[in-house]
């Protein structure tokens, strides 16, 4: 019942989710993620958009799954995890959908009292937030690796460097003794 | 459980506040978060290079030490640039606010700072010109848009100006022509009057002042390093080719940026450069002395890009070549195309450059005498000059990243794309809006590319991620090819993160799997050393 209320629901419920993740920007910044809608002009729209419809998706279903479920949270937090939020504001974005869900469809479940699926639900939303701390902290540590990554580029490529200059010294050497024995 | 139990309130449930603390732009503080910027610049490169406040710093510091009469002299810089640069004096008059380059930004794209919307970046500086060198500014103060110019200013100055790649990518859309970019390099070079630099920035130049070339790699070093190159190729083909080092009166002066000789994949791709040089017999010559094409002074000040450039037309004059020819890199396109003739010109000791192979006169290097590697290679391959076989780069399925300076600040468009379209089979265009003269910046330009403003380079580097993230599912791609070295860098963390798999390369580097050398062996490894036919292998699995 409540999951049929979802899905009748589903697209003012997206619209809600994104719009309450927009107000977690600056209000220039939320003015344009809501008004360009060119995916290569605006692609932090795109991706979200696209990340909160698949969650929403993945939520009405009977049993998700895990796979989609990270893949469209990756979307959302990869992008989150290098703005300039703490991780508690990069991701309280999971927890808006409870209030999306209440305040979208607060009558409904009143009236056909349909507060335990609502619980249910709501614990599906928890874990979900499990799983994004998880998807967070999978991309903040891709971070460091880049970070890491770069330095050793550039070690290797001076140590590197480095192999070349003694080679052709020795490279010098050996034609130095063969033009001296050469020579005997 | 009964209903009533449960009848609880959302928001008594989730006690979140979902409105972020909105700011006034005129509010100059910022927040030096680690990962968002760049490290100061080293006292021994400024004692090197004779700038002033040399000093141990860094911008997370609450003291930054600036010298007792700091603002005076910004404001005494400010006003001397004025009356000398025109164009800085009409960018900070005539912008109207009328937002057509506010989302233009990768930064502000990515990050979704509104100081990084490029009217709002060049207001942080514009505020203070109201302030101190307008009437009404002088007069109404913040009423007219005015803001002095305090420390906070100062470091607030210093994150956004070092937050702005100088890309170029905001003038396209401005009607009025604005470039905000000249804006950036006018305050670092204010910045740079009381010792407010990078580090990454600046080394460089100190190090391409004290060896020619911005890693600090002396000439035997130098010498070693192509003669290995050379090796490499005799391996690879069989043939070892000609290596002209420092040799007077050669036709031709061959200049590329230092990032080719020193780290993959700019190596491949000077492998390349080789290869087609021996091909075609060009007499031509390598310099130990400008042994940088690049030039690290045009993301710090006027003055140090002059210093560094002149080498290029001292080594011309002192080795008595007819025209200079460069490599694939990216500013020095802008310095050779927007400064060198000025600042270091007239090269009237050179002749204009024509290409002995074809005959071809390259007009539009005329005045500076310098050409571009992929127009000299696009006019070789349109007058059916090499033998190329494509298939060896089957196995690579390519883009192309158009490169903020050749592409926007040349107009170097389509003979990359000609060149690449000659030596693989598989190329596919990334979407229209973020390609050619809208291209998105590798966000590590102008001095920004370094390990710790990692964070910030993956904000930037959205947009341009989210396009080649495109073209990869969309087409399979697995190669980004461009044509500048500090994207050869910067873009391997950018496409790890924003599009995984896809790997960076030069374009000569593809030119050199596919030359067909006369006299050459079967071959069977690509120019990375990689087995061409595993290659295939790889894609069919
Ligand atoms: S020059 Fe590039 S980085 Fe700087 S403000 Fe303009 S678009 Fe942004
Ligand atoms: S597009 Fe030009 S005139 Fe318009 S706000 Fe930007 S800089 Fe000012």
């Amino acid at each position: 019942m409540l999951r049929d209320l979802l899905s009748r629901k589903r697209s003012s419920i997206v619209e809600k989710w994104f719009d309450l993740l927009l107000e977690t920007y600056p209000e220039d910044t939320s003015k344009f993620l809501r008004r360009e809608k060119d995916p290569f002009a605006n692609p932090v729209r795109n991706t979200i958009l696209q990340g909160i419809e698949g969650l929403c998706d993945e939520i009405l279903k009977e049993d998700e799954s895990p796979e989609a479920l990270n893949a469209f949270l990756d979307k959302i937090i990869r992008i989150r995890a290098v703005q300039d939020f703490s991780p508690s504001q990069a991701l309280a974005f999971v927890f808006f959908l409870k209030t999306v869900i209440r305040d979208v469809l607060g009558k409904e479940i009143r009236e056909n009292h349909l507060h335990e699926p609502l619980l249910l639900l709501e614990s599906r939303i928890d874990e979900m937030a499990l799983r994004a701390f998880d998807v967070y902290m999978g991309c903040r540590e891709e971070i460091y690796e880049l970070r890491v990554g770069e330095v050793k580029r550039q070690r290797e490529a001076a140590f590197r460097m480095l192999e070349r200059s003694e080679r052709a010294a020795k490279k010098r050497l050996e034609k130095q003794e063969t033009s001296s024995r050469d020579a005997d | 459980m009964s209903s009533e139990e449960l009848d609880i309130k959302p928001e008594e449930l989730l006690d979140f506040d979902y409105d972020p603390p909105q700011k006034d732009w005129m509010d100059p503080s910022v927040a030096f978060r680690k990962g968002t910027y760049c490290y100061s610049a080293a006292p021994k490169n400024l004692e090197y290079l004779g700038l002033p406040n040399p000093r141990d710093w860094q911008p997370h510091d609450k003291d930054w030490k600036l010298p007792p009469d700091w603002k005076e002299t910004i404001l005494d810089g400010m006003k001397d640039r004025l009356s000398k640069f025109r164009s800085f004096q009409l960018f900070m008059d005539i912008c109207v606010r009328c937002g057509a380059c506010a989302d233009k930004c990768h930064f502000f794209i990515g990050s979704g700072d509104p100081k990084n919307m490029p009217v709002l970046r060049a207001e942080l500086m514009r505020s203070v010109y109201r302030n101190d060198f307008t009437a009404a500014g002088k007069i109404l103060g913040k009423l007219a848009g005015g803001r002095e110019l305090t420390e906070e200013v100062l470091k607030e100055w210093f994150y956004y100006f070092y937050q702005c790649t100088e890309c170029r990518r905001c003038s396209v859309f401005c009607p009025y022509g604005i470039d905000t970019a000249e804006i950036t390099m006018m305050a670092r070079e204010l910045l740079n009057l009381v010792g407010c630099n990078i580090n990454w920035a600046l080394e460089p130049v100190a190090n391409c002042q004290r060896t020619g070339n911005h890693l600090g790699i002396q000439p035997h070093t130098f010498k070693d390093s192509l003669e290995f190159f050379q090796d490499e190729i005799e391996d690879i083909t069989g043939i070892k080719v000609n290596l002209p080092i420092n040799k007077k009166g050669a036709d031709v002066l061959f200049v590329v940026p230092s990032g080719d000789y020193f780290a993959d994949p700019g190596t491949f791709t000077l492998m390349g450069y080789l290869m087609l040089f021996h091909e075609i017999g060009l007499d031509y010559t390598w310099s130990t002395y400008a042994s940088e094409g690049g030039n690290f002074g045009l993301f710090n000040s006027h003055e140090l890009i002059k210093r560094l450039n002149a080498k290029i037309y001292l080594e011309a004059k002192r080795l008595g070549v007819k025209w200079i020819l460069g490599g694939e890199c990216g500013h020095m396109w802008r310095v050779v195309n927007q400064y060198m003739d000025t600042m270091n010109g007239p090269a009237d000791f050179l002749e204009e450059p024509v290409s002995p192979i074809t005959g071809t006169k390259f007009e539009n290097a005329k005045s500076t005498k310098m050409v571009h590697i992929c127009e000299f290679t696009a006019d070789l391959m349109q007058h059916n000059k090499l033998k190329l076989d494509p298939s060896r780069n089957d196995s690579l399925r390519v883009t192309f990243h158009d490169s903020c300076n050749p592409s926007r600040a040349m107009g170097i468009l389509e003979e990359p794309r000609y060149v690449l379209r000659n030596v693989c089979k598989h190329f596919y265009e990334m979407p229209e809006n973020t390609i050619r003269e809208q291209t998105y910046c590798c966000a590590g330009g102008a001095g920004l590319g370094t390990d710790e403003n990692m964070e910030m380079r993956m904000r930037g580097g959205l947009p341009r991620g989210n396009a080649v993230r495109h073209v990869q599912m969309k087409h399979d791609v697995n190669r980004l090819a461009c044509i500048c070295a500090i994207d050869r860098a910067t873009l391997i963390p950018l496409v790890d993160y924003w599009a995984p798999g896809v790997e960076v390369t030069g374009v000569h580097e593809l030119v050199g799997n596919a030359l067909v050398m006369k006299g050459e062996k079967e071959r069977e490894l690509s120019m990375r050393g990689d087995p061409l036919n595993e290659m295939e292998d790889d894609e069919d699995v």
